[in-house]
């Protein structure tokens, strides 16, 4: 009974587990793809209902204290699937067009979600790091699904090198903790945390690791040439998912494992360090980009900045904060991506140069409109979603009284505008270099695409709609 | 009402749903926007004629959301009251005529060009109408995507350049007002002790809410930046004249007619009720500014080739007479800084209208390309005679009240304690004569030095439809200014009064010991012990 009720609290992680395995079984015995692309989409929408449904319901712990359910656990399992959902469903597409569409792939997606779902419920240094492993050798491969092109190879090569190189990190990490503590659990070893060197040491570690996945600087470098290089529905996946697990991961193990009224020692500095360093570098890097994909790639390292602006305010709202923010990331991230790979499926690989989108945005206009839309919501120009998410951020850290902090992240994201308008200078105010169709995008991908823009400005106008707000659910984790 | 007002305020937006119905049909694209535009300004009519002018000071048809959660009290709030009335107002009539302004001359994608002017409608109108300092700032941003596609798409050669240019400017003042903004807000929440954060202008505008002295330099450094950087004040200026002579028509009359009013109005607005102590210790200083900008702008403008860009330029000068009078705190000056709000969105409107047109007819606007075309389109001459005559500021044309009381009570102003500034900012009105009449002349009078001038044709019905309106305005507001004065009148009493008590309120609680010495120094607050600043009132 009590080991049922455990598998009910990681439902969806085990549904995506079988609808993954299916997967694999499928694609060796009956070669139908499309059988295959059901599969997948369906277990991500089961789990996605009972993960939505989990958001409501009691939290605790299972699995003799490893996994956590429910609160924030929950909202980290919702948004991962929602990005791996949106991603498998536009991923069919343009994986077709690209000739690489075998059903290994959704097994790898499937299967770096289970990751991806473990990491959001870890409540055990066990638990991240057999969650972070899962996630990340199912992303080497995705990241190497192209790999006869130079970039291809490159990006699966980097990732795997830089990615096992910072396994070793915080495997170092969770060992010299153990070494302190004695302890795996996150809120045993933060009652046994003495503030020694070992575990000061073993934290410092865990952290790098950490910081290795969510792209902070300097702990970058592997980002854009990995993004430019994967299938660009892939890329959008390894941007919004992974980095919301990491991110869901690194808030348990903060508030769970570090809180600040322990004896393990005051994080927020150092991470209010490496927020400052990753703005400003995320952001100065990403000015200078010509292709599209690493211009996303650096944006991508700036926003973990912003979000770790809110975990250095290190209050119920900062995290909730953060927790909103990465909703609203992967609603327009997912969304910019997938217009980039429409383009991309109507003409070569090589089509995220900048200057081939001159004059693109009145050849499909709904496909312009809609990229417009993702990019200021990722520039964080109101009234779109991604407003509202730095609204929140940035509104714990002048609360917390980080204000200087908060000046630095408005100041990099008013530079940040620059790079996002500079893709519309070329969608709309230049001149088409040479005459070429487009083809249709396709009902489901742009349905697809439609409604991600919708969501978009929907939450970015919901905070003010009658009723209970989607932040307010999230910040009643902590309350309660 | 209430809801009459949020129609009006949506009525644009939805109407690019049958904008998109029809994008195909280039005419009825046309159509379709001005019956939008025209409809929204009949449904406002109700709203000014209901208004209740003796409570001006207080918010009427005032619709109120619910906070986004408790202890947060951001909501959906809107209104309009003796300070929003007119300009909400002047915002609905510039639509059906920007619409029409653009009836030939915009021939690029026009379901997205009216969808733009669209969205612009309803931002400009919700910035005017939003009673809470986030909902403002969401349309006070929102402002900027339209525009910045105005200017981008449908622009002149120089297009990309200064649609960024003004893109970022704006965008890195307003960011930093936003932090500014979340500041205020926590300090509002404590203070009303019910909630954490509260943006509710009439709380923070109220008497209960007082910040120390320290606070309300820094926020009013942050909320002052964002706003004159949009008006914009001499030394950030850079952005409006590329903006100016790069957008179509249509953009240059909504930019200057209305966006350019959203800093000056927000100076009043915010600024002034929130930081009292900080607005009138940096009165000089923005009295400064404001003069250097209103005799900078006049002097470049004197010198320019090109009539758009002498027209942007006189906005320098025009916008610097608004700030000057904002700040010089008295009611008279306050009355003549926002009519001449309206009055400089009526004139500099008309002018880039008119220059719009000269433009349609020879793809040109240098003013050593024209020369004598009176002679071959006289009602083309007579209404840029008035349009110039208003901007001017000659007695009888409304141009007049506007710097006239500004004039009068920057001159007795007790903040600036100088006469010099009102003597200075004078030499701008016999500049402006200078400048504005020259420019006349040489595009007027004289003989036709170019043969391409002969054959321009005058105005057709079309173009004369959409200039009377604004020149019924500009003289009647000349000749009765009081039709116009009395909405803000009892506002703009209440509001300096209350922001004078609450100055001092605030002089009197600082402790000389709880306070940097540099802010002690600025605010002398050594003196207030004994002697209270007296701000007498005019």
């Amino acid at each position: 009974m009590n080991y049922l009720h455990d598998m009910y609290t990681f439902l969806p992680g085990i549904i995506v587990a079988v609808a993954g395995l299916l997967v694999i079984i499928l694609e060796a015995y009956k070669k139908s793809i499309n059988l295959i692309y059901g599969i997948s989409v369906t277990g991500l929408v089961l789990a996605l209902g009972f993960a939505i449904q989990s958001l409501f319901g009691e939290t605790g712990e299972s699995f003799t204290g490893m996994v956590a359910y429910g609160g924030v656990p929950a909202f980290g399992t919702v948004i991962v699937l929602l990005g791996a959902l949106f991603c498998v469903i536009i991923s069919k597409d343009y994986l077709e067009d690209k000739l690489i569409h075998f059903g290994e792939v959704y097994a790898m997606v499937l299967f770096a979600t289970v990751g991806m779902l473990g990491l959001a419920v870890s409540n055990d240094l066990i638990t991240l790091f057999i969650s972070l492993e899962t996630m990340s050798i199912a992303l080497y491969v995705l990241a190497g699904l192209m790999h006869y092109r130079k970039e291809g190879a490159e990006a699966a090569l980097k990732y795997f090198l830089l990615g096992a190189f910072s396994t070793g990190f915080l495997l170092y990490g969770i060992a010299l903790i153990y070494g302190a503590t004695g302890h795996t659990n996150l809120l045993s070893i933060a009652a046994a945390a003495d503030g020694s060197a070992l575990f000061l040491g073993g934290s410092a570690l865990l952290l790098v690791g950490i910081f290795f996945k969510i792209a902070a600087v300097p702990f970058h470098m592997w980002t854009p040439d990995v993004y430019q290089g994967t299938p660009t529905t892939l890329t959008a996946f390894m941007a919004t998912s992974a980095k919301a697990a990491t991110f869901v991961a690194f808030i348990l193990v903060l508030t769970r494992m570090l809180p600040e009224s322990g004896e393990a020692g005051d994080w927020t500095n150092v991470i209010q360090v490496v927020a400052v360093i990753t703005m400003i570098i995320g952001n100065l890097i990403a000015l200078a980009q010509d292709n599209v994909k690493r211009m996303l790639a650096y944006s991508s390292i700036a926003h973990a900045g912003y979000l770790m602006v809110g975990l250095a305010a290190g209050t119920a709202a900062g995290y909730s904060g953060v927790l909103y923010y990465l909703f609203a990331y992967t609603l327009m991230n997912v969304g910019a991506f997938g217009v980039i790979a429409y383009y991309e499926r109507t003409q070569a690989l090589d089509f995220t140069e900048i200057d081939s989108y001159a004059g693109l945005g009145f050849k499909v206009p709904v496909m312009g409109v809609m990229l417009s839309i993702f990019l200021f919501s990722l520039a964080g120009i109101p009234p779109f979603v991604g407003f509202v998410g730095k609204y929140y951020v940035f509104a714990a850290a002048v609360n917390a009284g980080l204000i200087p902090l908060a000046i630095i992240g408005v100041l990099a994201s008013a530079a940040s505008v620059y790079y996002y308008l500079r893709v519309m200078v070329y969608l709309y105010f230049k001149d088409a270099h040479k005459e070429y169709t487009l083809k249709s995008p396709g009902t489901l991908f742009k349905a697809t695409l439609l409604i991600l823009a919708a969501l978009t400005i929907y939450y970015g106008i919901e905070p003010v709609l009658p009723g209970t707000g989607l932040f307010e659910l999230i910040t009643s984790y902590y309350t309660a | 009402m209430e809801f009459l007002l949020n129609l009006t305020i949506y009525l644009p937006l939805l109407g690019i749903a049958a904008i998109l119905l029809v994008r195909n049909n280039d005419e009825a694209i046309k159509w379709v926007s001005l019956a939008i535009t025209s409809a929204t300004f009949f449904i406002s009519l109700p709203l000014l004629f209901g208004f209740d002018v003796a409570n001006s000071a207080i918010p009427q048809y005032v619709t109120e959301g619910a906070a986004i959660f408790s202890g947060m009290d951001v909501k959906y709030l809107v209104g309009l009251d003796g300070l929003s009335m007119l300009l909400f107002m002047l915002t609905t009539l510039m639509g059906p005529i920007v619409v029409l302004a653009s009836w030939t001359s915009v021939k690029k994608s026009l379901a997205g060009y009216f969808s733009m002017l669209m969205i612009l409608q309803t931002a400009s109108l919700g910035v005017f109408a939003a009673l809470d300092l986030v909902v403002f700032y969401v349309f006070f941003e929102l402002s900027l995507i339209p525009m910045y596609f105005l200017i981008g798409i449908w622009g002149g050669a120089g297009r990309i350049k200064a649609t960024i240019k003004f893109f970022i400017y704006t965008l890195v003042g307003s960011l930093l007002m936003l932090v500014a903004l979340l500041y205020l807000g926590y300090a509002a929440g404590a203070a009303s002790g019910t909630v954490t954060f509260t943006s509710d202008w009439r709380f923070i505008a109220g008497p209960e809410f007082t910040l120390g002295l320290v606070e309300q330099t820094w926020l009013f450094l942050a909320f002052a930046l964002a706003f004159c950087i949009k008006v914009p004040l001499f030394p950030f200026h850079t952005w409006l004249p590329y903006a100016h002579t790069e957008a179509p028509t249509a953009g240059s009359v909504v930019l200057a007619a209305i966006m350019l009013k959203l800093g000056t109005y927000g100076l009043i607005r915010v600024v002034l009720p929130a930081f009292p102590n900080a607005f009138m210790e940096f009165a000089p200083w923005m009295a400064v500014l404001s003069v250097i900008g209103i005799i900078y702008g006049a002097l470049v403008a004197m010198v320019q080739k090109d009539v758009k860009k002498l027209v942007a330029y006189s906005s320098v000068s025009h916008m610097g007479f608004v700030v000057l009078g904002i700040f010089a705190l008295n009611t008279v000056a306050m009355q003549g800084a926002i009519i001449q709000m309206i009055n400089h969105g009526l004139a500099t409107g008309a002018l880039f209208l008119i220059v719009g047109m000269i433009y349609d007819r020879r793809h040109t606007r240098m003013i050593s390309d024209f020369g004598g075309i009176a002679k071959q389109m006289p009602v083309f001459a007579v209404v840029f005679m008035i349009a110039t005559l208003a901007s001017i500021g000659l007695p009888g044309l409304n141009g007049f009240i506007g710097e006239f009381l500004i004039l009068n009570g920057t001159f007795f102003s007790e903040l600036y304690s100088n006469k010099a500034y009102a003597i200075l900012a004078a030499t701008g009105v016999i500049l402006a004569a200078v400048y504005m009449l020259w420019m006349y002349q040489r595009v007027m009078f004289g003989p036709i030095t170019h043969e391409e001038n002969k054959k321009l044709v005058d105005l057709n019905g079309r173009e004369i439809g959409l200039l009377v309106p604004l020149v019924i305005f500009m003289v009647w507001i000349g000749v009765r200014p009081l039709d116009f004065t009395q909405y803000s009148e009892e506002w703009v009493e209440h509001y300096i009064s209350s922001s004078e008590e609450k100055s001092q309120t605030v002089l009197l609680n600082t402790n000389m010991d709880e306070i940097p010495d540099w802010t002690a120094r600025m605010y002398k607050v050594e003196e207030a012990q004994e002697a209270v600043p007296f701000y007498a009132e005019q």
